[in-house]
């Protein structure tokens, strides 16, 4: 049964991770070809010398294949154009030429940057599985609807990753004003395509046929206290619910299992939260007392799947306003999550496993 | 028989270049502008009257020269043009007020068409994503240009309640934007170097005056009623817009942008406005498909190619003090 279940799983692709993981290195690597390329010209203006007494230090040939060789070594075989791939989208970001659309989302940034500085903590600390990817409509707009957990929101990072490395959409993700209130992350979220859940960037959205995330739970969902793991809390007050029934699109529910774990939460202030006006300062076994030690999330292992989607289409756009109706699509849609979230944590067995 | 086209605000750049476009359309009969100081340009064909939209004198106008079409184009954004912040409330507002009682009193009129401002939806982080005209501001303006603006279209929407035989426009302008535009937010960008808040990367959304120009133009001679947005298409952000301009930058936490705008205004370098400054951090983007459908008005320049003419004239021409004037 455990078998069955993981070769039904994608597996990630290791490959792609190790690439990328060391494309953010290869930044650094850039410099190096050039200050060694800087000395290569008054070598190769006497290249019989410099070929044949040893006193004259490494041959100018040498030098070249050995910066190649590291070249390679960095962005694999055809690093030439991974070089100059490299260098144009720096010359981009510094000039500004790059789009961004109506959001605020600037693709070019979240595919090169965000994204690769968060496949390899997806790949090989949360070692992500991901289940019920046919779940995802290839176009069109679908409202994915998921459990919120993990004191710090790293469980939207990691399913925005999933979602886009397995189908190559990209999930656009409501926020909570706070997150539009802070400085750095309210910039870093409209960059990496989030906007503020609100019923009117919904539909937009979702009429606009963008693969929408939600997080019904909030910050009661991430803020909870570790005894209360994978207790689902009050989804909200339905919103995302009627946004889907406006705008005719599917329900796409999602359990993950693993984010609870990360950040196991053991305690709060909330006198000191209200006066800094977030919702809560979380505690755990090693934040604050090991310092930024602390922040390093544990390594648990991480099952999301996609359920079956909820269709809405059948109902009229006027329905939406039936407040009976949205509770009980509500209800199901929590429901579904929840036993899903059993089934999983049953499948898992450990939670480092 | 053409229109009689009445313009407010023609002292000023834009207000002067749209009454001389107005007159040389041939559908419009006679253009005239009025202000409280002449123009320092060539007005061309547009006869102009020296009156003060605060006084009743206005009224007297409107009736001699059988006008019946107003464009209301004299809301000022800074202070420091009009003397102060108690004058330019004063003109503005009042002066709206006087100006709709006359357009009330004239049997005339036909068409009002006013130029407002994005401005009045604010700048707050619980801003939707993109405004329509149905959204009104998250919080009210308190202060300010944006609050005048939001006075303004107060009294235009009762204008409009009161006599519904006539067709009343109103076009929300993006921030304008062009060469030789002098605005608080153009005025920003020709600083040496431009201070920005830390931690905050706002959506700008530009309108080319050339299009300002234009839409305004288109609004006379359709006269189609309602309230539009008018942007050019997409956004840019700050930091993108900076780095396009090629002018350094410097990230400071807000209440020191706060303090420093603060610190330019009493220096009269550059009008720097809280609600520039709540601009400046969360940005705006409207939503201008009603301006496609309905107004049928589809601007020449995009947001960012608006943005490179402004930039054009920024880096080709060497600076001028703040560039006021």
């Amino acid at each position: 049964m455990a078998e069955e279940a993981s070769e039904d799983a994608v597996v990630i692709p290791i490959a792609s991770g190790a690439r990328s993981g060391r494309g953010s290195r290869g930044a650094r690597h850039t410099t190096d070809p050039k200050s060694e390329r800087e000395t290569e010209p008054e070598a190769t203006a006497e290249p019989p010398t410099a070929a044949e007494p040893p006193t004259a230090g490494i041959p100018a040939a040498e030098w070249l294949t050995a910066v190649q060789d590291a070249a390679g070594e960095v962005f694999g075989d055809d690093w030439e154009r991974r070089l100059a791939e490299l260098l144009a989208f720096l010359r981009r970001r510094l000039e500004g030429d790059y789009e961004i659309d109506d959001y605020g989302f600037d693709r070019e940034l979240t595919e090169r940057f965000f994204m690769a500085a968060l496949r390899p903590i997806a790949e090989k600390w949360f070692r992500l599985e991901v289940r019920g990817l046919e779940n995802i409509p290839a176009e069109g707009g679908a409202l994915v609807v998921s459990n919120h957990s993990g004191t710090v929101p790293v469980d939207g990072l990691m399913t925005m990753l999933a979602v886009h490395d397995h189908t190559g959409r990209f999930l656009r993700p409501l926020g909570a004003d706070l997150v539009f209130k802070l400085p750095v992350v309210s910039s870093l979220a409209r960059k990496s395509g989030a906007t503020l859940a609100c019923t009117e960037d919904a539909e937009r959205m979702l009429s606009g046929g963008d693969l929408v995330g939600v997080w019904p739970e909030g910050f009661k969902g991430i803020g909870k206290p570790f005894s209360e793991r994978y207790k689902l809390q009050r989804f909200g007050r339905g919103g995302f619910v009627s946004a889907a029934l406006r705008t005719g699109v599917p329900i796409i529910p999602l359990s993950v299992v693993g984010a609870e774990e990360i950040y196991p939460l053991v305690g709060n202030v909330p006198s000191l939260a209200r006066l800094l006006g977030v919702p809560y300062i979380p505690i755990t076994p090693f934040f604050p007392w090991l310092g930024p030690l602390g922040l390093v999330p544990l390594p648990s292992k991480w099952i999301l799947e996609f359920g079956e989607p909820i269709r809405t289409d059948a109902y009229a756009a006027a329905e939406a306003d039936d407040p009976m109706l949205v509770f009980n699509v509500t209800d199901q849609v929590r429901e579904t999550i929840q036993h899903t979230l059993f089934d999983l944590l049953r499948d898992r067995g450990g939670v480092f496993g | 028989m053409g229109r009689v086209v009445l313009v407010t605000g023609v002292s000023r750049d834009t207000g002067r270049r749209f009454a001389r476009a107005a007159a040389a359309d041939p559908s419009v009969e006679r253009v005239i502008g009025v202000d409280v100081v002449p123009p320092r340009g060539d007005l061309g064909e547009v006869s102009f009257v020296r009156a003060d939209i605060r006084n009743p004198v206005i009224a007297k106008v409107l009736a001699k020269e059988d006008v019946d079409t107003v464009v209301h184009m004299s809301v000022i954004a800074t202070p420091g043009s009009a003397g102060g912040r108690g004058m330019m409330k004063e003109l503005n507002v009042i002066g709206s007020m006087q100006l709709l009682a006359a357009c009330q009193k004239s049997a005339t009129i036909e068409r009002l068409v006013v130029k407002s401002t994005t401005t009045v939806y604010g700048s707050s982080p619980r801003d939707p994503a993109m405004f329509t005209e149905d959204m009104g501001p998250k919080r009210l303006p308190s202060s300010g240009y944006a609050k005048d603006v939001y006075e303004i279209e107060g009294y235009v929407r009762g204008f409009a309640r009161r006599r519904s035989d006539v067709a009343v426009t109103m076009i929300r302008a993006a921030n304008v934007i062009g060469p030789h535009v002098s605005s608080p937010l153009t005025n920003y960008f020709r600083l040496p170097v431009i201070p920005r808040v830390l931690g905050y990367d706002p959506r700008l959304q530009f309108l080319h005056v050339d299009d300002l120009l234009r839409v305004l133009h288109h609004a006379v001679v359709t006269g189609t009623p309602g309230t539009f947005n008018v942007a050019g298409d997409g956004l840019l952000t700050l930091s993108q817009a900076v780095r396009r301009l090629g002018r350094p930058s410097v990230a400071m936490p807000r209440f020191a942008v706060g303090r420093l705008g603060a610190t330019m205004r009493q220096a009269r370098l550059s009008d720097f406005s809280p609600e520039q400054l709540g601009f400046l951090t969360y940005g705006r983007g409207v939503d201008t498909t009603r301006m496609r459908t309905e107004l049928g008005f589809e601007p020449t320049y995009s947001t960012a190619e608006a943005f490179a003419d402004f930039c054009r004239e920024v880096t080709g021409a060497p600076l001028d003090g703040a560039g006021r004037g």
